[in-house]
């Protein structure tokens, strides 16, 4: 019994909300590292990209709410998200007409390429706070758990109490989705290859006939998608506000790099080793430690929960010390 | 000439400052922020002491008071001394009904107040620094120091049976004092306080700060910290995990907004806030109701108090300097004399001017101690069937 309860607590506090931020994160790392392989640079842009996309996305729900429309027990935002999406890579697409084009035709650095996101990152802010303000907003509807705590408890018995909310389960569903959907796109489909070939070697895939501008447009909109599908599950999981968005950049682009910028399977275990990591060091093991039979003064908590994002950090060091290409050999320009 | 001159100024001087002019007040409340779902009423309520004794004529012989307000946001020091200096050096106020918050009003207090010796009445920061700072005797609170909240709190706390608890707090001056002044008196009680650990505001997941609580278990959770902010967050994520049933509240997460969000789901959860009850405040309350707007939110008494305080001690000073009336405001809040309350300030004011003493009870029976900061009564509050209800008055 009590070594049911000590996995449950494990479960409950680190396992479940681990994987959400994990499959959240593996999305976000997924569009930047695609951006960095095919495009050649850092987008600094991409959690405004991703607070962009949510507005319009929590803009759509807000409409189709109003016209009574609703998925039942689903959040009515997984319906907006194509509109979030199109728009979000109309706005991409735009972006690099009016921005990134003329740096690509000067052959400009990437270093040069990643100030100028900056720039555009800066721009994306303002536009999201124009749009819909700085408050945070919720905007999940539909049944909020699969299982609740008091379920659980009358369900077994067992003291510790397991919950389930829908959006953490529907946040791996729609992330294994868009991943697979993704990997058979690149590996199967000729669009998909042309952009493979661009990324591994430039000079050879135009040789070959490989239309640059129609990968570049390409890349942009799938990383629009990956951004906004993020940016609404992150949201949906939690409260969407622009500010938010803005900080997540940091793990995101922690979980790009350890898994090695520029490959896609790096980006994906990259996004879960962060957020174990983020949980789990945080965690206070007190509870479980006194379950497996060790009971303990203190609250067993590696670091405080304030120091959150400083993890991240710590992993992104110790990685670049040790592998600086990524645990799964990305790029390294 | 000069000596004509020298005879009119000493002619005004005898006369206690009899002239009749226009003066300004400030309201630095944090309009955006982490309460500013709580700053409208409270200006309000000064606004509301201004414009009795503006319209009574009877202060310094008609003088009237223009408001003007200013944002201390709550959080942002830096942008709340930029207000008061606005207030103080530009608009030229003869004192302020505020800071809101504890950091920003200490911030605001000392480098801007202090020393261009202007009044502070902060209605709500409540932080136990502050009845430490020197402060030249120009800083006053109608607000109790949560030193004295974290006392009934532990009473409450205790008297529901309970003997184990977890503390969190938002990571500022508010959030650290009532935490540690609570976490003290509840252990000088006997009760077991399992963690006290800090949360920051404005972020979009609780889990990990909820995970570490749960560890260390309790029989309740006691959040000190913002309605509007982290606080919801760190409620949410109990609740959604099902670490905690029941929640303690102290005054800044009493609002409309916990109602609104949370309803029925935190019902049996208690707390308690400042507040007062009897004559003062029901006069109060009904005054509100007619100028519109609602008398029974948080610290809303205790801006009027605030701001009918400075009012009636520059009556009693005879000036509205600062650097004069701020001497009077003791005498004025403590008595001995007559008991004026919420809507009496004329009175009050002729009282004043016939040099008559008086006590200024006013919405929240003004009583100071320390020199500077109101003894307090505290209401206590359940939440029953999704709606805070109060249960007595402490």
């Amino acid at each position: 019994m009590d070594l049911l309860n000590a996995l449950v607590a494990i479960l409950n506090y680190v396992v479940i909300p681990a994987t959400a931020y994990g499959a959240q994160l593996a999305l976000g790392a997924l569009g930047v590292t695609l951006i960095y392989g095919i495009l050649r640079f850092s987008n600094f842009a991409h959690g405004d990209t991703m607070a962009f996309g949510t507005a319009v996305t929590i803009i759509v729900t807000w409409g189709l709410q109003a016209a009574g429309v609703s998925l039942g027990p689903l959040p009515t935002a997984l319906l907006a998200l194509p509109f979030g999406i199109a728009i979000t890579a109309a706005l991409m697409l735009a972006t690099d007409r009016v921005i990134y084009r003329y740096y690509r035709k000067v052959h400009a650095a990437p270093v040069i390429l990643v100030m100028v996101s900056v720039g555009v990152m800066f721009l994306m802010n303002g536009i999201t706070r124009l749009l819909i303000g700085v408050d945070e907003i919720r905007f999940d509807d539909g049944a909020r758990f699969l299982i609740t705590a008091r379920e659980w408890r009358d369900w077994t018995g067992l003291a510790e109490p397991l919950t389930l909310r829908s959006t953490q389960a529907i946040t791996v569903v729609v992330a294994a989705v868009v991943v697979w959907a993704l990997f058979w796109f690149l590996a199967k489909t000729r669009t998909g290859k042309s952009m493979r070939a661009f990324s591994d070697n430039e000079d050879l895939a135009l040789l070959s006939g490989i239309n640059p501008n129609r990968v570049v447009a390409v890349t942009w909109i799938i990383a629009a998608a990956l951004a906004t599908t993020a940016g609404v599950l992150y949201g949906l999981d939690k409260s969407f506000k622009a500010f938010n968005y803005f900080q997540l950049l940091l793990p995101v682009f922690a979980a790009a790099i350890v898994g090695g910028l520029g490959n896609p399977l790096g980006a994906i275990a990259g996004g879960f080793i962060i957020a174990f990591s983020e949980v789990g060091v945080t965690y206070a093991w007190k509870k479980v430690a006194g379950y497996l039979g060790y009971n303990a003064d203190g609250l067993l908590q590696l670091l405080s929960t304030e120091y959150k994002f400083a993890v991240s950090f710590v992993i992104l060091i110790i990685v670049l010390l040790f592998k600086p290409t990524g645990l799964f050999r990305g790029k390294s320009f | 000439m000069k000596k004509l001159l020298w005879a009119s100024a000493a002619i005004a001087l005898t006369a206690g400052g009899a002239f009749a002019e226009d003066i300004k007040m400030g309201i630095s409340l944090g309009f955006t922020g982490p309460l500013e779902s709580m700053s409208p009423m409270m200006a309000q309520g000064a606004e509301l002491a201004f414009k009795e004794v503006s319209d009574s004529g009877k202060l310094l012989d008609g003088t009237t008071i223009t408001p003007v307000r200013g944002d201390s946001t709550c959080v942002d020091a830096a942008a709340a001394t930029a207000t008061v200096e606005r207030l103080i050096t530009s608009e030229g106020v003869k004192g302020i009904v505020g800071g809101m918050c504890s950091g920003e009003a200490i911030a605001s207090l000392t480098n801007v107040a202090i020393p261009n010796g202007v009044v502070m009445i902060s209605p709500s920061a409540t932080s136990p620094a502050l009845s430490t700072l020197d402060t030249k005797g120009l800083f006053f609170r109608t607000a109790p120091s949560d030193a004295r909240q974290g006392e009934v709190m532990t009473d409450i706390i205790l008297e529901h049976g309970l003997k184990s608890v977890a503390v969190t707090y938002t990571n500022n001056d508010y959030g650290k004092g009532l935490a540690d002044s609570f976490a003290e008196a509840f252990k000088a009680k006997g009760g077991t306080v399992t963690v006290v650990a800090a949360h920051e505001d404005g972020k979009a997941d609780y889990s990990a700060e909820v995970g570490a609580l749960a560890a260390a278990g309790g029989e309740a959770l006691v959040i000190a910290g913002y309605v509007d902010q982290g606080g919801s967050g760190i409620l949410r994520g109990a609740l959604d995990s099902g670490a905690f049933e029941t929640f303690v509240f102290p005054d800044g997460m009493i609002g409309e907004t916990l109602e609104k969000n949370f309803g029925p789901e935190v019902n049996g959860s208690f707390g308690q806030m400042p507040s007062s009850e009897g004559e003062g405040k029901d006069k109060f309350v009904a005054m509100a109701k007619e100028a519109g707007f609602d008398g029974t939110a948080v610290y809303s008494g205790e801006a009027y108090d605030a701001a009918a305080l400075m009012l009636l001690a520059m009556q009693a000073a005879g000036s509205t300097d600062p650097q004069v009336y701020k001497d009077k405001v003791l005498e004025i809040a403590n008595g001995p004399g007559e008991k004026i309350l919420p809507g009496e300030l004329a009175k009050g004011l002729d009282l004043l001017k016939a040099g008559t003493a008086i006590d200024y009870d006013g919405a929240t029976s003004v009583n100071f101690v320390n020199g500077r900061e109101n003894a307090g009564t505290f209401r206590e509050i359940e939440i029953t069937d999704g709606k805070i209800e109060t249960v007595k008055y402490r």
